[in-house]
């Protein structure tokens, strides 16, 4: 075994594959296919529109997101404050571009987690067969015996609310539909020539999950991951309205509404605003969802999404 | 014939063990120590050394957890569920008032979605690409985005407080149920649209509707006789898949319009540290949820008969 391989190939290895892949596909599938794809085209846009505003927008409001101005209370929309303000004062607006920060990133970085944690144990599983198998997929077959919210409502809860525990719960809960799919993928390669060849070579089977299953079973788990982000954007907004995420003042989504509820005949866009913005957010990502579906993984799979979390 | 039951029995018994020690072992998730914790929260005030010690002995919490734990599971399994922390009730009777609102609740919102999505979803595909088709799609598509709380707080604002048709929280009466009933049920009316638009589109190309077709059998019939009835087959039993998803948004969906049922018992043990009530619930809706799980795979292979009963990975 050379030095290179003794390096942790947890540092070296997904992302060199991750860039082999996008080498290989950015040139083909992505943009040849995928932008001639209008659910990619327009889900994608969506998403980058949302990220922009995310990224960029706290730079142009003149607002504070928590700052209070007592003196400007639920006042309705006007030029000033184009979604109105709050009851403690605060601009609507500014606190929709702020939680866009919160959901994305607790988004993205749940979804992370799910991918690498649902992928490592599918992974293991298909690979090794016999009994890790089989240990495996019945821990896999305890995750999805909870509805998901339910599960994650609960070590959220049991936890102590916070934005971060929220993160933790939602990474527990939703990796065992990665596991399933990429536990599939990788049976229906493993026994391929391609990969009989490399084990004939003397390949460790290290290198043989990493360089020959792995690049196998992407395009399916980018497709349920892009599906999972807006999920997981539904569920944190959830629970940060029954009180358990991000709290008060930290401008969140889900949390908004909570505080805007006190004042649904008085103030109805406290309510409405946060929810547009959630809404968008998840058909930006259940659209390019659908489109990379189309793109990357033609056959559907028919992955029975069970309990969605 | 006995295998496949005996293995099936064998991985449920492995997954129902795993449910119920995951169910026990969440409360250590607890920062701190659970017995400080849950008393300091019950009180709003740090309690004594003492009151530590003697909570833990009440409870059975001084003891190691594996002992803990197979005296929780005895219990369980001669069907007692243990007192809650917070009212000197039984887990078990704070089920039974509860469960009723929730299935209620539950089966209404299955009623709205199936009512909503079988005529929609026949529809479009029937007129696949039409403008229906088209106008269909987009709003399940808005359906399955939209968070249902929020819609549950739309609903609240244009038909309770507006329009003054329903009221706006509580339970008891039908008009209570209206409002939850459609905002649980949107959300898998959109995912059930699309299911019966494939499904039938599927079944439309199959060979024996053109065969109906080719005796000149009219299109209606061939429509809602031939070809709905199989293409109802595979969305029944996801509309059962589906019952995770309808318990989770019980739960939001019962905050929202204060309806006394699991999702709002669960929220405030949570909330209160309630840990035996918190595990009664976690545990009930596993239980049910595997179980449903389990029917639907076995009406599955009974509705069709081109399945034997293999497993389904």
């Amino acid at each position: 075994m050379s030095e290179r391989h003794a390096r942790p190939s947890n540092a070296d290895g997904p992302s060199s594959t991750v860039r082999a892949w996008v080498r290989e596909h950015t040139s083909s599938t992505l943009a040849r296919v995928g932008w001639t794809n209008s659910s990619v085209r327009f889900g994608g846009g969506l998403v980058c529109l949302l990220a922009i505003i995310a990224v960029v927008g706290p730079v142009l409001t003149p607002y504070d997101p928590t700052a209070q101005a007592l003196d400007a209370r639920l006042q309705g929309p006007s030029l000033a404050h184009p979604l109105g303000t709050d009851a403690l004062g605060r601009d609507v607006a500014t606190r929709l571009v702020y939680g866009a920060r919160v959901s994305l990133a607790l988004a993205v970085v749940a979804t992370a987690l799910r991918v690498v944690v649902g992928t490592t144990i599918g992974l293991l599983a298909g690979y090794l067969g016999g009994l890790v198998d089989a240990a495996l997929m019945r821990l896999v077959d305890i995750q999805l015996a909870f509805p998901g919210l339910v599960l994650a409502l609960v070590i959220a809860g049991v936890l102590g609310p916070s934005l971060r525990n929220v993160l933790i719960a939602l990474s527990v809960v939703g990796w065992a539909s990665y596991a399933r799919v990429v536990r599939g993928n990788v049976l229906a390669v493993k026994d391929r020539p391609f990969v009989e060849a490399a084990r004939l070579y003397g390949t460790p089977g290290r290198r043989i999950a990493r360089r020959h299953l792995l690049p196998s079973v992407l395009n399916p788990v980018v497709v349920l991951a892009t599906m999972n982000l807006g999920t997981i954007v539904l569920t944190a907004a959830g629970l940060s309205f029954l009180g358990l995420g991000a709290q008060p003042p930290t401008p969140e989504w889900g949390t908004m509404i909570a505080g805007g509820r006190d004042y649904l005949r008085s103030a109805p866009w406290l309510v409405t605003a946060p929810g547009v913005a959630i809404m968008l957010t998840v058909i930006g990502f259940n659209v390019l969802g659908d489109g990379l579906r189309d793109v990357l993984d033609p056959d559907h799979l028919e992955e029975r999404d069970r309990g969605r979390s | 014939m006995l295998r496949p039951v005996l293995e099936r029995l064998g991985s449920l018994t492995i997954v129902m063990a795993g449910v119920s020690l995951l169910t026990y072992g969440l409360i250590f998730l607890t920062p701190g120590d659970p017995a400080y914790t849950i008393l300091h929260e019950q009180r709003g005030s740090p309690p004594s050394d003492a009151e530590v010690e003697a909570f833990r002995a009440e409870h059975g919490l001084d003891e190691p957890f594996a002992v803990q734990y197979l005296s929780w599971l005895t219990d369980v399994l001669r069907g007692d569920l243990g007192t809650a922390y917070t009212r000197s009730e039984s887990v078990n009777v704070l089920l039974v008032q509860h469960l009723p609102n929730t299935v209620e609740l539950a089966l209404a919102a299955m009623a709205v979605s199936l009512a909503l999505a079988v005529p929609v979803g026949v529809v479009s595909a029937v007129h696949r690409d039409s403008w229906i088709d088209r106008t269909s799609q987009l709003v399940a598509l808005l359906g399955v985005s939209m968070p249902n709380f929020w819609l549950g707080y739309l609903l609240i604002l244009l038909v309770a407080l507006s329009l003054g048709l329903t009221p706006t929280s509580g339970s008891g009466t039908l008009a209570h149920l209206v409002l939850p009933a459609i905002t649980l049920g949107t959300g898998l009316a959109a995912i059930v649209t699309r299911l019966v638009r494939t499904s039938m589109l599927e079944v439309l190309d199959a060979a024996y509707v053109d065969t109906a077709r080719s005796k000149g059998v009219r299109e209606r019939l061939v429509v809602y006789k031939h070809a709905l009835r199989n293409a109802l087959i595979p969305v029944v039993t996801i509309v059962g898949l589906q019952f995770g998803f309808v318990l989770s948004g019980a739960v939001i969906v019962e905050v929202v319009f204060q309806r006394p049922g699991l999702g709002t018992l669960l929220v405030d043990a949570v909330f209160a540290r309630d840990y035996p009530v918190v595990q009664g619930v976690v545990l009930l809706t596993a239980v049910a949820f595997v179980l449903t799980n389990q029917l639907v795979d076995l009406a599955y292979v009974a509705l069709d008969p081109r399945i034997e009963g293999g497993e389904r990975t």
